[in-house]
């Protein structure tokens, strides 16, 4: 008697737990889709909202959230270390100032066309970096020599104007054809909003895709994922390509907001170091981590910014100095790996889900 | 006609002969055993035929083709699936996701992928598992996952690197069930590793013995452990203690 009652118990929670298994209550793109869309929606009306001067922060943090994206995908989700992203944003702000300085051509295409080569030449590194089997430091060395190549070559290159860059040439009122409005416009953050919202969207679709999937077990283990049919070249040069696509988003619109570009801007490593930073004190390899992480790095970048622009009295030998943001990146990142080696979302994410475990 | 088969297949590092001149055929559907002490090439000689590592010399066919030095995911899709000795799980991803990823080469959609990975996981006795992370589970669950993951890849050939290493004799019944199993019920042909013999005498229709990277003998189970060249390079040092180890 109590042994058919136990048995029938058991069956109905394998039954309810089949039920369970069979229909989902939304699949985990969906769900981090659906959780997108929401923020987006969100944060439309923020420029209307803050003052001014937090209407650009807030910029920035787009900025550094597609950035922060674009890293993510190739060194998070692939594992493949990269020090050089900067190549990528600056191929991205390089081309479209090219084509619209000498050209005339609107930045929208020059941005694709940035996407383009900064694909391009993401693929050629990575297929020789691969072939020649360049991993961990060694990798990130390889990129990180790469972008400075870059610089230093920009920097030497009259035809793109050497050292003195380019100014975005200014028009008369606003148009988004020519990606420019007056001055503290929201349109400027809720195109960069929608460039962000689409980087995330493809991070999230690329991430839950076979590609995807094939692009972490590879990441995990390389041999093991060969062994059962994933195809590690292609993969690999898959993820680097999208990752400098998208990286060359934030250059191409770095490039409109600020209407200026330089060699050090574009290709400096500063910009390699901001990527890095936003991605890892987030999460490396989450969906959400470069979004935390982006809107952590991107108000202090601003807080360091006033603070060195006009320091309280007790902190006056700050007053016109530099890399006060540096400095602080680099204890973030220290105390990051030191006590959350996830990132703030990472860790969250697995405590939360942890729990729900037990 | 043989479904794989190795001619003077050689492999060298830098001074240590590992394989030399390696003559070996296996038919459909036959169930071959590799024996032999350590250091002899048995998992080299895995990894020649699975594309991981580049034969010095010799030729790999595999269906009629030369597959010499293809790469191992190449050989994966054709059918030619392994396991390692040393569990390689994907550290990120929960037992299910490890197994589903092993099949989404042949299978499409999001709903088959994960039904299919889902009998697999259940085959091999693992659906308690098969929602918690692959680090967790213990040595005998990820030798389980080992072989779950290459039976969702879809086999025509397994080669089986020691599965029944590091499991009680309790455990290892349902996995040679299950071994017997693949080869009635889905005709495939499976080439594995074993130290423990009475698996190995009870599995195979044939059985190689490699020593010092060369083929020593080959022949019925029953042929190879009466052989005195055997008994003195493998057998000779009580074979009990190997399958304990």
């Amino acid at each position: 008697m109590t042994d058919t009652a136990t048995t029938g118990a058991a069956g109905a929670t394998r039954a309810t737990a089949a039920q369970a298994g069979t229909a989902p209550p939304l699949r985990p793109q969906n769900r981090q889709l659906l959780i997108l869309a929401v923020l987006v929606l969100l944060a439309i009306p923020l420029p209307l909202i803050l003052p001014p001067a937090q209407g650009a922060v807030a910029v920035r943090i787009l900025i550094f959230l597609i950035m922060a994206v674009g890293w993510n995908i190739m060194s998070g989700f692939g594992g493949l270390f990269s020090f050089g992203h900067a190549a990528y944003f600056g191929l991205g702000a390089y081309t479209s100032a090219y084509l619209l300085v000498e050209h005339g051509v609107s930045p929208w295409v020059g941005m694709a066309a940035g996407m383009a080569v900064a694909a391009a030449v993401a693929m050629v590194i990575g297929y020789f970096s691969f072939r020649y089997n360049l991993k961990g430091a060694y990798f990130a060395l390889a990129t990180f020599a790469f972008a400075e190549m870059l610089r230093l070559v920009t920097t030497s290159t009259d035809a793109v104007n050497g050292a003195v860059g380019y100014q975005v040439p200014l028009i008369q009122g606003s148009s988004v054809w020519q990606l420019q409005f007056p001055a503290g416009s929201p349109a400027y953050f809720w195109i960069a909003l929608v460039l962000a919202g689409l980087a995330v969207a493809v991070s999230i679709l690329f991430r839950h895709s076979h590609a995807g999937r094939y692009v972490v077990a590879i990441r995990d283990d390389e041999l093991a994922a060969a062994s059962v049919g994933a195809p590690v070249m292609r993969h690999k040069l898959l993820t680097v390509a999208l990752s400098a696509a998208i990286t060359a988003i934030a250059g191409a619109f770095y490039t409109q907001y600020y209407l200026f570009i330089d060699p050090q801007l574009a290709f400096g490593s500063s910009v390699s170091i901001e990527a890095i930073v936003t991605a890892v004190i987030g999460g490396i390899g989450t969906i959400w981590g470069p979004v935390v992480g982006a809107v952590i790095v991107g108000s202090l970048s601003d807080v360091t910014a006033t603070l060195l622009a006009t320091p309280p009295e007790f902190l006056g030998f700050l007053q016109g100095r530099s890399g006060l943001d540096v400095i602080l990146y680099a204890v973030m990142l220290i105390l990051i790996v030191r006590l959350m080696p996830k990132g703030i979302f990472g860790t969250l994410a697995g405590k939360i889900s942890e729990r729900r475990r037990r | 006609m043989s479904l794989l088969e190795l001619a003077g297949v050689g492999k060298q590092f830098r001074g240590l002969r590992a394989l030399s001149d390696v003559d070996m055929s296996v038919s459909e559907g036959e169930i071959v055993g590799v024996i032999g002490p350590n250091g002899a090439g048995k998992t080299t000689l895995f990894n020649v035929i699975c594309g991981a590592l580049k034969p010095d010399s010799g030729r790999v066919r595999f269906a009629g083709d030369d597959v010499t030095g293809r790469r191992p995911e190449v050989l994966a899709r054709a059918g030619m699936v392994r396991t390692f000795q040393l569990m390689r799980p994907f550290a990120s991803m929960s037992v299910a996701e490890n197994v589903s990823l092993a099949a989404q080469h042949h299978t499409r959609g999001a709903a088959r992928l994960r039904g299919h990975a889902m009998d697999v996981v259940d085959r091999v006795g693992l659906a308690e598992w098969a929602h918690r992370p692959a680090t967790e589970l213990p040595t005998a669950g990820l030798k389980r996952l080992e072989l779950a993951r290459a039976l969702a890849a879809g086999p025509r050939v397994l080669l089986l690197d020691e599965v029944l290493a590091g499991l009680l004799p309790a455990e290892r019944e349902p996995v040679l069930d299950l071994l017997a199993e693949l080869r009635e019920r889905d005709g495939t042909t499976l080439v594995f590793i074993e130290h423990i013999m009475a698996a190995v005498m009870r599995l195979s229709d044939r059985v190689v013995v490699l020593d010092q990277g060369a083929v020593l003998a080959t022949g019925t189970p029953d042929e190879v452990t009466a052989d005195p060249r055997v008994i003195d390079a493998y057998l000779g040092e009580e074979p009990t203690t190997h399958a304990d180890a």
